[in-house]
């Protein structure tokens, strides 16, 4: 079986072909063949997929790590013991998310194929798709922090090309559309910073930057419920009657299962099947062990035998940084424990000149991820990119900028668990933010016209759920809204992608009617905005399939039962409830705000639901729409199907009758337990009656609210105003919202015109006036005029005066009076060194003297 | 005295550089008794010698043996340069051959002051003398000098010259006055005697500390210049400006090459015990610290208010002697001294073959009469020359340091060699003014990709210069993609083998 | 017999005057004469370290031949580059060598 994992490098290698053959031939290929291209390479990734969730199924969730065998040793150098290997990890919880990663990605590309049809860069456009893919499944799969940075480099590179796909449209928009990418590139970049420091803090503090090192056990916890016969209770696939005698001799570590622990091969086997001798993980064996396994498995039912249940087995330099974080936090106040290799570590962390404590160091570092993670995830302070990435093309916001890039962030905060679980200063700010973007995302996206406007705030809303349930440790409940939300999020982008396309050949439609009787039509074409919910309404006629799968995703959306967002959503809020009860007042705040936050989704996703397809049309445009290509209503058609069921993947005990009785099929909290393979503190919480129920009616109540404030055609009045805005009452809370809190415009004080003015001032003053201008004329030409004359005019010395009008005028000033018109700039650059000369002379002499 | 036969000189180890010295001299003969229809082949000479070179030095590559009379050291370090300096001047010279003859200076010396340029890096890296670095610094400056003056009747190109070779004169008085104090010291100018002979000075507390300190000082001042860090770098832009490009090419990587060759050689070798008082990093520790985040500051912030490209790229280039800095300051350390030597090598490569990338771009588009080097004529080159502004792009992240070029390997193992030495606030400051490096970097591909006009139709785009491009392209991509390449060669590069703390 | 400390002292000066020399005059021919006598100044340092410190070490009496070849070398070209710059603009004064800037 584990042979089966070896395939993992495919994963990353075919998409990336996909990228070659689309980026250097597609310009000579035509449509159908580079979307063929495309579909293939990522569908083919699914495949993969699957067979990678059969090996883990198969293998009783044991995680492998992966070598490419073309990359060994990705960098090294072994006389300082830096070695980071290219090796993927599949594990349960990187398995899960290449399965949504593929899945929505596979539809996407599917249905891109349809909406980008005579784009003059299609081919470039799946190439970038692909390219995305490749990079995103490094993300996920890789086994240390490099790897894990490189695919976040990358995701965010493809991006940024993909924001400004369409930099060459006409009228401004396209200018427009570059300054979002480059927006978003910045913003990232301030988060990379975070990752950057991250990583080299681990790096200093571990030794290493592997996640897991091949045979250390995850989760000890689940090994030894494995190992007693019987793990979780899940659906099937867990070890029977053999499963405890052989389990019991397993913990007994015979020799055999001791040589496979010192070897150092790919696979991190820890269960091996019971006829299994010492697994060889060499490649030339793994075929000779998979036809054993064959033979053991046609024998009748064998259990696993487990080789370790906990880590006592390896040194402390032979873990990957999370146990060595575990370890080293467990330590008292001036214990150490040996390393492995002759020396020894302690709390205290040496960082040259100062040392730390371990705690803080784990503080640092998970401070420093969640800077990362503002970035990626989009969370406060660094959310304001995601909103204007919505100027790329649709399928590129369903894609990256709602199911998957922008969960990054909220991945690699599962991913590093343990940290956070250390770190509860950390957890706290983690939750802070999620609960504030959450809350005041939801509240920008009450008061846009702009269809993928409302989905943008929207997908910031959620992912601050998502970071805020990390923060409170809910890392099953954050993982599992993150799955049904890149599956109802995904159907609402590529939905709207179906309106907006609806609306533009609409618009089409009507302007060739009345061709001739207007001759300004093409003022008309300029002006119009095919996203702008004040330009439809009515479009549940015209587009019954958009209409019918928009419904569903919004329900989900909103949490309604039995759609996906309901299970998902509610497990957030009942574990922070849970968090609440256990932890006191802070945490209600939590559960409170994400109640609001939950409400105000449900109005503006009803508020759209009435503006875009309900009431009647206000626009030609909106009139003559027409449904889309099915290429491009099958994904959405697929994408409702699961937005329907998808909830049921994570059902909670305990709640009877109300899942139709589909515990049978999908059983209990199988998500959960899936992933518990993986992330060591996740914790299955309880169904919680009470929570579900007032969710619930906070969310019929929101809809019911907005029906009565937009429903029955009011969505916009006849001078173009929402209701709201009409209403002098609720004008105020309105136009905060509209203008989406002044985010952008306090960015622009705070950061972005200083940052302008340093650089420009270091530039003219510092740089030039300074060492051209002060140095030169006052020192040297002055010296030479006299002392008097300096003490009598002061001012001439154009300090003053320089700094505030600049080095022109300055310039003309001085030599005005002095007859030196052009200051003699080599022997300025000379003076210039002198000083330098001077400084360095100085500071290097001073500690002398001073020993 | 003795005098030494000749195989105690020990001729073999020497000759990757002698022979490039030499063989200029016979290329301007060469160049001289060429039929004049015949002159254009004087490049391709040129090229095959640094070809030979860089064989005999992979020949040579992996010995530790010093050479006339312990003047001339080869070993790991001394090879790795080498090849950094001879892919420099080859790249170099196919950027040169079509530019020259466009802009009508199409002269046969040009390729021999280039090869003596980088015979001049080359001793450099292998001086285990003061008076070699001496001379081996003059090597490198000279031609450098006439290089950039190149262009007949061109009044930027001579006045670049001229500034340049003021200041750089001005600059190597100052190195070599402090080679006189450290002889002065210790009366030696031999890098290991200078080294045995200090531990009695720092001791003895005696006064010629002084005259080591100063002499150190002077050093870092003169080399300092050579590879323009802050407050040495005033020149930089200016000449960077003026010179004709493919010798601004060379120049932003070649004179950088020498100078921390020597840097690193003179600072980590000769004198990592001078110290005062209690400490136990050396006194220049500081210093240098100090000089890496100045220029880590100035390059990257006073870059973003730049036009011209080759401005920019001049306090890009400012902003990358910081970042190699970094590893010097790191290599004060004796345990992290070999790591942060060869983190500062990798870097070297990465940024030869990034920087000579975006300078061949550079040139690609500039006009025949130097100009069109505005940041603004890289509008719309995505669409007149996809395959140039896929590679600039590359080129640009690279410098900003994105996973998976060249840029990111080096810039990931000088920051490690910061944080292994202890720097983390220089650390900090390295990786926040990358952030701040991407400002700058990524306009270029804004307006090549994102901005709408006509392309520039790049006439200097020739078949040489996308030749070029491509080997600067791939080494930037192989560099990143599998950085083992580089750091296998790296790591028998020690500096203090000779003798152990 | 004269002391080191003089010839330093006196090396001392030169180099400094020679510092001056180069950033006072606007000659461009001038400023070149102050470089030579601050390379002037080194030989007479290492001349007189080599006869007290190390006579039986002849490198500071090589170094000193070096660095008289070397200032030649330095001499030719930086005269060939100012009667360059001479040529185009009918001077040798360096603060009229300005178009580059900023």
């Amino acid at each position: 079986m584990q042979s089966l994992a070896l395939i993992a490098p495919l994963i990353i290698l075919l998409p990336s072909l996909g990228t070659i053959i689309n980026f250097f031939w597609g310009p000579k290929l035509n449509e159908r063949f580079s979307s063929l291209i495309g579909i293939t390479a990522s569908a083919s990734t699914f495949v993969v997929w699957l067979v990678l969730f059969s090996y883990l199924n198969g293998n009783y969730y044991q995680p492998a790590i992966v070598d490419l065998p073309i990359l060994d040793g990705w960098i090294r150098i072994p006389s300082v013991g830096l070695e980071i290997p290219w090796q993927q990890r599949i594990d349960t919880l990187s398995v899960t998310m290449m399965g949504f990663v593929t899945f929505v990605g596979t539809l996407i590309h599917i249905y891109a194929s349809g909406y980008m049809h005579g784009d003059p860069r299609y081919a470039r456009f799946f190439a970038y798709l692909n390219m995305f893919l490749a990079f995103m499944l490094i993300l996920v799969s890789g086994n240390n922090l490099l790897m894990l940075f490189v695919g976040w480099e990358g995701v965010g590179l493809c991006s940024y090309l993909l924001v400004g796909f369409w930099f060459d449209k006409k009228h401004g928009v396209g200018l427009k559309n570059s300054n979002a990418a480059r927006k978003a590139f910045v913003a990232n970049r301030i988060g990379d910073f975070g990752m950057l420091m991250a990583i080299f803090l681990a790096f200093w503090t571990f030794g290493t930057l592997d996640l897991y090192k091949p045979t250390e056990v995850t989760n000890p916890h689940m090994m030894e419920a494995l190992a007693s016969g019987g793990g979780h209770g899940e659906e099937g696939a867990a070890p029977a009657n053999g499963a405890a005698e052989e389990g019991g001799h397993g913990e007994e570590a015979p020799a055999g299962e001791e040589g496979a622990g010192d070897h150092t091969g790919s696979a991190a086997q820890l269960v091996s099947l019971a006829s299994d001798l010492p697994i060889d993980q060499e490649g030339d064996h793994g075929e000779a062990a998979a036809e054993d396994h064959g033979e053991s498995a046609s024998e009748g039912h064998a259990g696993p035998v487990i080789a370790y249940t906990d880590n006592t087995h390896l040194t402390f330099s032979q873990l990957g940084i999370f146990a060595q974080a575990e370890r080293l936090a467990q330590l008292g106040e001036g214990e150490t424990l040996e390393r492995g290799d002759g020396t020894t570590a302690g709390r205290m962390i040496n960082f040259g000149a100062f040392e730390l404590d371990i705690d803080t160091v784990i503080t640092l570092i998970t401070l420093f991820m969640l800077l990362g993670a503002t970035g990626k995830s989009a969370q406060i302070p660094l959310f304001v990119w995601l909103p204007d990435a919505m100027a790329g093309p649709t399928p590129v916001s369903a894609l990256i900028h709602a199911a998957t890039m922008v969960t990054a962030g909220v991945y690699m905060m599962v991913r590093a668990n343990s940290l956070f679980h250390l770190a509860e200063f950390s957890s706290l700010v983690v939750t802070i933010i999620g609960v504030l973007t959450a809350l005041s995302a939801g509240y920008v996206a009450m008061g846009q016209f702009d269809i993928k406007k409302v989905l943008a705030y929207s997908t910031v809303s959620q992912l601050g759920f998502m970071v805020a349930a990390v923060g409170v440790g809910a890392y099953g409940a954050a993982m599992f809204h993150m799955i049904t939300h890149a599956f109802f999020k995904a159907l609402l982008f590529l939905g709207s992608g179906s309106v907006i396309h609806g609306v533009e050949h609409g618009h089409h439609h009507a302007h060739e009617h009345k061709h001739d009787d207007h001759g300004h039509d093409e003022h008309h074409a300029e002006t119009f905005d095919p996203q702008d919910m004040r330009n439809m309404g009515g479009l549940r006629r015209k587009m019954p399939i958009t209409y019918a799968t928009y419904l569903i995703g919004t329900l989900a959306l909103a949490g309604l039962y039995p759609f996906a967002g309901f299970w998902s959503k509610d497990e957030i809020l009942a574990d922070s409830w849970v968090a609440a009860i256990q932890d006191g007042k802070f945490a209600g705040f939590v559960a409170l705000g994400l109640f609001v936050a939950a409400a105000l989704t449900a109005f503006y996703m009803w508020r759209q639901i009435e503006m875009v397809f309900h009431g009647s049309p206000r626009t030609e445009a909106a009139e003559q729409a027409s449904e889309s290509v099915w290429s491009m209503t099958v994904p959405l058609v697929i994408l409702a199907v699961l937005s329907l069921l998808g909830g049921f993947l994570n059902i909670p005990s305990g709640i009877g009758l109300f899942s139709f009785g589909l515990q049978g099929v999908f059983g209990e909290h199988t998500l959960s337990t899936w992933l518990e393979y993986s992330v060591v503190h996740l914790h299955v919480g309880a169904f919680q009656p009470l929570i579900a129920i007032v969710s619930l009616v906070l969310a019929v109540a929101a809809i019911i609210l907005a029906n009565r404030i937009y429903g029955s055609n009011k969505a916009i009045n006849s001078e173009g105003l929402d209701p709201l805005e009409a209403n002098p009452a609720s004008r105020p809370i309105f136009a905060l919202s509209n203008a989406r809190l002044y985010w952008d415009e306090i960015y622009g004080r705070l950061f972005i015109t200083p940052f302008n003015r340093t650089a420009a001032f270091l530039a003219n003053v510092v740089d030039m006036a300074f060492l051209h201008d002060y140095f030169h004329d006052s020192v040297i030409t002055k010296g030479f005029n006299g002392i008097g004359r300096l003490l009598s005019h002061p001012i001439d010395l154009g300090i003053i005066d320089g700094a505030v009008n600049g080095i022109g005028r300055l310039t003309r000033w001085i030599s005005g009076g002095l007859r030196r018109t052009q200051a003699g700039y080599v022997r300025v650059y000379a003076v210039a060194l002198l000083i330098g000369v001077v400084a360095v002379i100085v500071f290097m002499l001073l500690p002398v003297l001073q020993g | 005295m003795d005098i030494p036969s000749f195989a105690d000189l020990n001729l073999g180890v020497t000759l990757p550089a002698v022979f490039l010295a030499l063989g200029t001299t016979v290329l301007l003969l060469i160049d001289a008794f060429l039929p004049k229809e015949r002159r254009h082949l004087t490049a391709w000479f040129a090229l095959a010698g640094v070809l030979v070179s860089f064989v005999l030095t992979l020949f040579n590559f992996g010995s530790s043996e010093t050479a006339l009379a312990g003047m001339f050291v080869a070993d790991s370090f001394t090879g790795f340069m080498n090849l950094v300096a001879l892919t420099a001047a080859a790249i170099t010279i196919l950027l040169s051959i079509d530019y020259l003859k466009r802009t009508g200076n199409a002269r046969g010396e040009f390729y021999s002051l280039l090869l003596l340029s980088t015979a001049g890096a080359m001793f450099m890296a292998s001086a285990n003398d003061l008076i070699v670095v001496f001379v081996a610094l003059e090597l490198l400056s000279i031609p450098l000098y006439i290089m950039a003056a190149f262009r007949l009747n061109n009044a930027k190109s001579e006045e670049s010259g001229m500034k340049y070779f003021i200041l750089g004169a001005f600059s190597s008085a100052f190195l070599v006055y402090g080679s006189a104090l450290i002889y002065g010291a210790t009366g030696t100018t031999n890098l290991q005697e200078i080294l045995a002979s200090i531990g009695g000075i720092v001791e003895a507390g005696s006064s010629a500390i002084f005259y080591l300190v100063i002499g150190a000082a002077l050093i870092v001042v003169g080399l300092g210049f050579k590879v323009a860090v802050v407050p040495f770098h005033m020149w930089t832009p200016d000449v960077y400006e003026g010179a004709p490009t493919p010798v601004t090419a060379f120049m932003s990587v070649g004179a950088k090459i020498g100078g921390f060759a020597a840097l690193l050689r003179v600072l980590v070798t000769a004198l990592p015990f001078l110290v005062a008082g209690q400490t136990v990093e050396p006194v220049w520790q500081n210093t240098i610290m100090i000089v890496a985040a100045l220029t880590l500051i100035v390059g990257n912030f006073v870059a973003i208010s730049q036009s011209n490209i080759k401005r920019m790229l001049a306090y890009s280039s400012i902003a990358h002697a910081g970042y190699i800095m970094m590893a010097v300051a790191a290599a004060a350390n004796p345990f992290t001294a070999d790591f942060a030597a060869r983190s500062a090598l990798i870097y070297l490569l990465a940024y030869t073959f990034t920087n000579l990338g975006a300078f061949a771009i550079a040139l690609a588009i500039e006009k025949d009469d130097g100009s069109g080097t505005d940041i603004k004529d890289f509008v719309g080159l995505a669409r007149s020359k996809p395959v140039l502004a896929a590679a600039m792009a590359v080129f640009m992240f690279s410098l900003t340091g994105i996973p998976l070029t060249a840029g990111f390997t080096g810039k990931w193992f000088v920051f490690q060699a910061t944080m292994q030495a202890g720097l983390v606030p220089l650390a900090v400051i390295g990786v926040l003014t990358s952030v701040v490096s991407a400002f700058y970097y990524v306009r270029i591909i804004v307006n090549m990709y994102l901005s709408d006009g006509e392309g520039d139709e790049a006439a200097g785009a020739t078949p040489l210069v996308n030749w070029a491009v491509y080997i600067s392209f791939a080494g930037t991509l192989l560099l990143g993609v599998f950085p083992i390449l580089a750091t296998n060669l790296t790591e028998t590069v020690t500096l203090l083998a000779s003798v152990a703390p | 017999m004269v002391p080191l400390w003089m010839y330093l002292a006196v090396g001392a000066a030169l180099f400094c005057i020679g510092a001056y020399t180069v950033l006072s005059r606007k000659n461009a021919i001038a400023i070149l004469m102050g470089i030579e006598l601050m390379l002037n100044a080194v030989n007479l340092n290492l001349v007189g370290f080599w006869r007290y410190q190390a006579p039986e070490n002849m490198s500071g009496q090589a170094f000193a031949a070096f660095v008289l070849v070397i200032a030649a070398a330095e001499a030719a070209v930086g005269l060939a580059i100012i009667i360059a710059v001479y040529r185009s603009r009918r001077s040798v004064v360096v603060e009229d060598v300005d178009l580059l800037r900023w």
